[in-house]
């Protein structure tokens, strides 16, 4: 990577929640163009950085820049104008129930955008089509569907924007293996046809070395390793080493409380 | 009904049977029907609105809402807490007719009062600040129940059970709201009148 400003930058981000710390001096740069995977047990704290950067929870200390202009501690109207650049796929897809599948991807582009709702409709079919969706699905409510067509939904609504940064949590959980796949492929193909930026979160190695350019393993509140995708399977690292093998014994001890 | 066979068989003892039409009308439209109406409301509306922004919060949905620059309150929540404020009203009219229309049928056909004598009594008894008076409580109270179920659902956690816990919140909290805020509203109206 040349020494360009990172898309995204968090510098020395804490959080906590009562007396349990979870992000411990989170330091991480994300580059125009590049997908970084970041991976780590349940409970590390993967969530919490991405709401972190999305504003929907504020670091206790620290600073997060997303094109160079801090987001910590910003008004709502800035905060809209940060999101209106990112695209997010949640871990449950997120849709809303009372709106039917084509309504939901047409949402950002209606309520955010304000385009008018023929249009649209055009762009959210569009969309749908791109993520393997025929238009009998667009008519239906999210719970008649499928939990891989959740998520192809989920997706479409996110970068029927075309933002310029992708976040996507877990977006393989809960999927059967082939569904999980299809899925990963159409994230790397969504990524390459906009050109974005894209930050993930994941405990499926299978995903990550799928999706991932750089990799890196959140532990403890830290990043402990970071690096190119190709090379994590030599990284000399303890704890990476044990988590990408899915051994139950090493370094890392699991701890049984959710945050 | 109850309100007009209860007040005959009182008011019977002393001799004060021919109020009854005053007694109902003057009840029905400053008290029962806001408060009952508010009441039944909290417990339909209030729990419903709870229990769908707070299926909202734990799904992600509020979240997923504000990533995609909208911002939640403004779209979740004032519009439920506007015509939870105009709606709550009409709901009110509504009891309003049908409580008078009820005193009106027991003292009519069951203790034989004269229906013209019953009707002109309600007309010329009842005065514009009862109705209106009844309306506003009812406003407000639509504004107590909405804003009670939009705040509980808004803040809830823990998944299923959180969103149990807020729906049960948000009906206790809005039917102690609305009957604490009647006394407050009665008083404002009524201290200066008599």
């Amino acid at each position: 990577m040349t020494q360009q400003v990172p898309k995204i930058s968090i510098k020395n981000i804490k959080k906590s929640f009562g007396s349990k710390t979870v992000l411990n001096g989170l330091n991480l740069d994300l580059f125009a163009g590049e997908s970084l995977v970041v991976i780590g047990g349940s409970g590390t704290g993967k969530s919490v950085m991405l709401k972190n950067i999305l504003g929907l929870l504020e670091p206790d200390s620290g600073s997060i820049e997303v094109d160079g202009s801090e987001v910590v501690g910003i008004n709502s109207k800035e905060r809209e104008k940060t999101l209106s650049k990112i695209g997010m796929l949640f871990q449950n897809a997120a849709l809303f129930d009372s709106l039917t599948v084509w309504e939901n991807v047409a949402f950002p582009l209606v309520q955010g955008k304000k385009a008018s709702k023929e249009t649209a409709k055009v762009a959210a079919f569009e969309k749908l089509k791109a993520v393997g969706l025929t238009e009998e699905v667009a008519e239906l409510y999210p719970v008649e569907i499928s939990g891989g067509m959740r998520k192809r939904v989920g997706l479409a609504r996110a970068i029927v924007t075309e933002p310029e940064i992708l976040f996507f949590d877990e977006p393989t959980t809960g999927l059967d293996p082939i569904m999980g796949d299809i899925i990963n492929d159409l994230i790397v193909s969504c990524v390459k046809t906009l050109g974005a930026t894209a930050l993930s979160i994941t405990h499926d190695m299978a995903s990550a070395f799928k999706i991932a350019d750089r990799i890196a393993m959140l532990y403890q509140g830290k990043i402990i390793w970071l690096g190119n995708a190709k090379d994590i399977r030599n990284s000399g690292n303890d704890y990476v080493e044990q988590f990408i093998n899915g051994r139950a014994n090493g370094p890392i001890k699991m701890e049984f409380r959710k945050i | 009904m109850v309100l007009a066979l209860q007040s005959y068989t009182g008011f019977a003892r002393f001799n004060a049977e021919g109020a009854i039409a005053n007694v109902v009308v003057l009840s029905i439209t400053r008290e029962l029907a806001p408060v009952l109406a508010g009441l039944m409301v909290a417990g339909r509306i209030g729990a419903a609105m709870a229990a769908e922004i707070g299926t909202m919060r734990v799904t992600e949905q509020i979240d997923a809402l504000s990533t995609l620059s909208t911002n939640p309150f403004n779209y979740l929540v004032v519009p439920r807490i506007i015509s939870g404020t105009i709606a709550l009203p009409f709901l009110v009219i509504v009891a309003d007719v049908i409580g008078v229309m009820g005193g009106y049928l027991v003292s009519v056909y069951k203790l034989g009062f004269n229906p013209t004598i019953y009707l002109q009594k309600t007309w010329e008894f009842v005065q514009p600040i009862d109705i209106i008076s009844g309306l506003v409580k009812a406003s407000f109270f639509g504004f107590l129940i909405s804003l009670l179920g939009c705040y509980h659902g808004y803040n809830s956690d823990g998944g299923a059970q959180g969103v149990g816990r807020a729906t049960t919140n948000a009906v206790v909290g809005a039917s102690i709201l609305i009957l604490a805020a009647n006394y407050i509203l009665t008083e404002v109206f009524f201290s200066n009148i008599q």
